[in-house]
């Protein structure tokens, strides 16, 4: 029996054996490097910038630290080159901790 | 992480354990059977507690103006009820079986991590030790278990204390335990056996283990808040401060109500695999009620408010959660008429496992029923803090979740011990428990609809609760005589139980192709998976006509060809198997003693925390076996 | 076979066949991870419920200061960086890199906790400690958790670097490097929130 056969038919893209995409080198780790430390930057620009409503900042920070976020995710950790189930996994508890955690800080401002 | 090692003798210098039997053999033990049953047997000696508790409050209770408990020894034993019967019992029993099952469900040798599955029982017995020193240290929690805040954190004396870091040690070892079950699940099936194909049991436990992995954590961060405010004055529920209770309650029952589909999913599995054994008939809908079990876990996350109704949330979110659990009914009513369908026209064999489903669905649709009307929220003002609410949820969790746990306990007693329990005294035990449930907790829909409150040490003269009161201590005494039933049946079939041979009940998964008991190793070869009901189907074909009938004896009918050479099959000989240790039990030592340590003695941190960090460094560089 | 695919290969052949194609060690680690979201969820949403509920006190725009924070936040992005190039290392085969990459890791986590002390010894000299009011009792054990994470991340780098100096830690055993790297990494995701959400994000009746 091959390989296959002890694999089930919902499993990822990913094969057990040499079907990986490639892991980044290097230099593809250095320039993730770069960008978090210029969107970090970015960020405490943005935080001294006057001008700026509280409302875009709160926005625009929250989309930076996305980023970021998803920058050390996905290459760091390797998601973006392993299976989907890793990723289904982390996902799920992100979105599960984000939903229901926005819903209890909503019900304290929506009494 | 260690490569296959070859066959050497099990012999170490102190530190490897060799014997087979014996004591040690059970505490260094990371058998996954053998820690199932120390699971089992722990789980049922603390059920025999919290039953003891039950008929302390209700014998307290079957008068008006008893005295046989103070207010304060019935807030103990009230509290140290709820949280022994949740924490220490269902969901131990449960993990009973997870732990037992799950490998050999899935045609596996053991689960991934075998040393972590011992570190979690371990974990568990000392974290119930130590709640249960808090009677001889100067009292039990007494807050309830649930804790509310801010009396929590006033309540002098020991007692929350040990609330708040018993339930983070209990915490710590489901976690554990979650994170190992899972992965066995999603990595270990045996070939063939894709999702699904698996057993129901299997799929609600892979739900449960979800839904303990991302719910205790939740709990845990509260149970840090209480501790820290209690033992370093900290902020977070002291509300002249600006502390507010309100985080409590959600953090809380954001917890409490995953962990209600927790306590129950694995009674709901159990039923779904023995409702189709002793009916002759496969599971009607299996995709469907997997996909509900998948849903009500899913959904429950969505509900968690429906606890809080009279808070003061306002009407947008009593409104939005009011909807929200109306909606979770739905999936537990489809597995119901699928519970029901698949004994429709079945050639139905009524043996104590079965009556003790039919039990479950029964008594679970009264308790699902009364869940439901609390959906609808001035309805659940009136009900919410009376007895309306102790009714149902006694009926769903001991009506519910205990019988199906007994079921499993009956079904599976072979597979455990090579010995079928009794069937005479079994249907004694059976008709008791379910007389003495209804007559226990049915009554309490009418007390609490009279207006008797919840939480009450006692209640005065001349309300009009005396009566059904007083029919459901004899409901509660009814339970416990039927209890003792059972303990008479395990005795007796221990000394003089009919062997159960391989298939006593002619059933349907692969737990049943080993011998019982189980030899250490499972199975001597891994098995080739090629259908749901694998093993019913390597013992029956469909002739002609539709009718089921045996396969001729020397047919294969697509069973294991040996030849074929995968796994690790071995043929049963020098099968290698995870070696024991005393790493667990030794690590599993720490945390008791750290946060007796908070209590007593800074000593007593340092040498817990010693013994942990020991521990797991001992772990780390030991191999997996040798 | 000197890629890292090819290392990747001989570490599966070692390991038996699992129904996932993923090791037992890596969904158990990311399943950990995932759970932890709910951990550092609850921390966080207590602290966004409490910052702006000050009785009496410091709030958080009296104490913080951003530039400090920034450059050790900074640091333990960096850190990141230091940690995947150790796990790239042993995935080559490089046993001594990777012992610098890691103690190079450990060094800036290290030095995160001591801006993370300095920055606390700080606050409570200005009168913020952990029992001053709701907003310094979320915030401190917020950070104090995270902090501890670290601390725990820290001890496991250095232990590395000891079994790696004994010869424990060869190319067939990355995966052990990678599942450490996983956990700093998640640790350094958490840190990116908090960043943001604690210091950055104006809170209600207390920004700078």
């Amino acid at each position: 029996m091959s390989a296959h056969g002890s694999v089930g038919a919902e499993v990822a893209a990913v094969g057990a054996h040499g079907e990986q995409r490639p892991h980044p080198s290097v230099g593809q780790y250095v320039r993730v490097a770069i960008i978090l430390g210029v969107v970090t930057a970015g960020e405490v620009g943005l935080y001294y910038l006057q001008a700026i409503p509280d409302g875009m900042l709160i926005a625009l920070l929250v989309f930076f630290s996305a980023i970021k976020f998803s920058l050390v995710a996905l290459w760091f950790m390797h998601l973006r080159f392993d299976s989907r189930l890793l990723r289904r996994l982390f996902v799920t508890g992100i979105i599960l901790a984000g939903s229901v955690y926005a819903i209890v800080l909503a019900t304290f401002l929506l009494r | 992480m260690t490569t296959e090692a070859l066959p050497v003798p099990r012999r170490r210098f102190l530190r490897r354990p060799i014997a087979p039997t014996g004591v040690w053999s059970w505490i260094t033990t990371v058998d996954h059977k053998r820690i199932g049953l120390l699971y089992g047997f722990t789980a049922f000696a603390f059920f025999i507690i919290g039953g003891l508790e039950a008929l302390a409050i209700r014998t307290q209770l079957a008068r008006p103006e008893n005295a046989l408990l103070t207010g304060d020894a019935y807030n103990q034993a009230f509290t140290m009820h709820g949280i022994t019967m949740i924490f220490l019992v269902v969901m131990p029993l449960s993990a009973a079986f997870f732990n037992y099952l799950l490998p050999l469900q899935i045609g596996a040798r053991d689960v991934a991590f075998p040393r972590l599955n011992a570190l979690s029982y371990w974990l568990f017995l000392f974290g119930g030790i130590y709640l249960y020193s808090s009677f001889f240290l100067g009292g039990a929690p007494d807050g309830g278990w649930f804790g509310y805040e801010p009396l929590g954190r006033q309540l002098a004396g020991h007692g929350m204390d040990y609330y708040a870091t018993g339930l983070i040690i209990l915490g710590l070892a489901s976690t554990i335990s979650a994170i190992n079950l899972l992965v066995t699940i999603l990595n270990m099936r045996a070939p063939g056996m894709t999702l699904m194909r698996m057993p129901v049991f299997t799929w609600m436990a892979l739900v449960v283990q979800f839904l303990l992995v991302f719910a205790l954590p939740v709990i845990t961060v509260a149970l840090f808040q209480v501790f820290f405010d209690r033992t370093f004055n900290t902020n977070f529920y002291n509300i002249a401060n600006g502390g507010d209770p309100l985080l409590w309650q959600h953090l809380f029952w954001l917890f409490g109500h995953p962990e209600v589909y927790i306590l129950v999913l694995p009674a709901m599995g159990i039923v779904s695999e023995v409702l189709p054994v002793f009916a002759r008939k496969p599971l009607f809908g299996y995709p469907v009620v997997v996909f509900s079990g998948i849903a009500i876990g899913f959904m429950g996350w969505g509900v968690w408010a429906h606890h809080m109704f009279a808070a003061g949330l306002g009407p947008v979110a009593n409104s939005a959660f009011a909807l929200s659990t109306m909606f979770i009914a739905v999936p537990t009513g489809v597995k119901i008429f699928n519970w029901i369908a698949t004994l429709w026209k079945g050639a139905i064999r009524f043996t104590t496992p079965l009556l003790f489903a039919v039990g479950f669905v029964g008594l679970f649709i009264i308790g699902g029923l009364s869940g439901v009307t609390h959906a609808i929220v001035p309805a659940d003002t009136q009900q919410t803090d009376t007895y309306y609410i102790v009714a149902h949820f006694h009926y769903v969790l001991f009506a519910g979740a205990i019988f199906g746990l007994f079921s499993g306990i009956y079904y599976w007693w072979p597979k455990f011990t090579g010995k079928l329990l009794n069937e005479r005294l079994g249907k004694t035990h059976f008709w008791l428990m379910f007389t003495g449930a209804n007559l226990t907790f049915g009554p309490m829909h009418i007390l609490g609809l009279q207006g008797m409150p919840r939480r009450i040490y006692t209640y005065a003269r001349g309300l009009g609760f005396d009566f059904w009161n007083l029919v459901a201590t004899i409901g509660a005494f009814t339970i416990a005589l039927s209890i003792l039933v059972f303990i008479v049946n395990v005795m007796r079939t221990r000394r003089r139980g009919e062997a159960s041979g391989q298939d006593p009940w002619d059933a349907r998964t692969l737990e049943w192709t080993t011998p019982n008991p189980t030899p250490e190793y499972n199975f001597a070869e891994i098995p080739q998976v090629h259908a749901l009901d694998e093993f019913w189907h390597r013992k029956y074909v469909e002739d002609e006509h539709g009718k089921v009938v045996p396969v001729p004896a020397g047919g294969s009918n697509g069973h294991d060809d040996p030849a074929a050479g995968h796994g690790a099959g071995h043929g049963g000989h020098g099968i290698h198997m995870p070696s024991p240790s005393y790493y667990p039990v030794m690590t599993a030592v720490g945390p008791p003693l750290i946060f007796w340590g908070f209590l007593y003695s800074p000593l007593l941190i340092v040498l817990g925390a010693f013994i942990l960090l020991s521990g797991v460094y001992g772990w780390a560089v030991e191999p997996a076996s040798e | 076979m000197e890629t890292g695919i090819g290392a990747h290969e001989v570490v599966a052949a070692e390991h038996p066949p699992t129904s996932t194609g993923m090791s037992n060690t890596k969904v158990a680690m990311w399943t950990f991870l995932a759970s932890e979201c709910l951990l550092f969820g609850a921390l966080i949403s207590t602290y966004l419920l409490y910052r702006g509920r000050v009785v009496s006190g410091p709030k958080p725009g009296d104490v913080y200061d951003i530039p400090f924070t920034s450059v050790s936040s900074f640091v333990l992005l960096m850190s990141s960086l230091t940690m995947v190039l150790a796990v790239h290392a042993i995935a080559e085969g490089d046993q001594a890199k990777c012992r610098t990459w890691l103690v190079a890791t450990a060094l800036l986590g290290m030095t995160f906790i001591s801006g993370q002390v300095y920055e606390f010894t700080t606050f409570v000299h200005e009168g913020l400690a952990l029992t001053t009011n709701v907003f310094s009792t979320a915030f401190f054990v917020l950070t104090g958790f995270h902090g501890a994470h670290v601390t725990v991340g820290i001890i496991m780098l250095l232990s590395l670097f000891g079994l790696s100096l004994d010869g424990k830690i060869p190319q067939s055993r990355a995966e052990t490097v990678e599942m450490v790297g996983l956990y700093w990494h998640f640790v350094d995701v958490v840190w990116i929130v908090i960043f943001t959400l604690v210091y950055l994000i104006p809170s209600p009746g207390g920004s700078a």
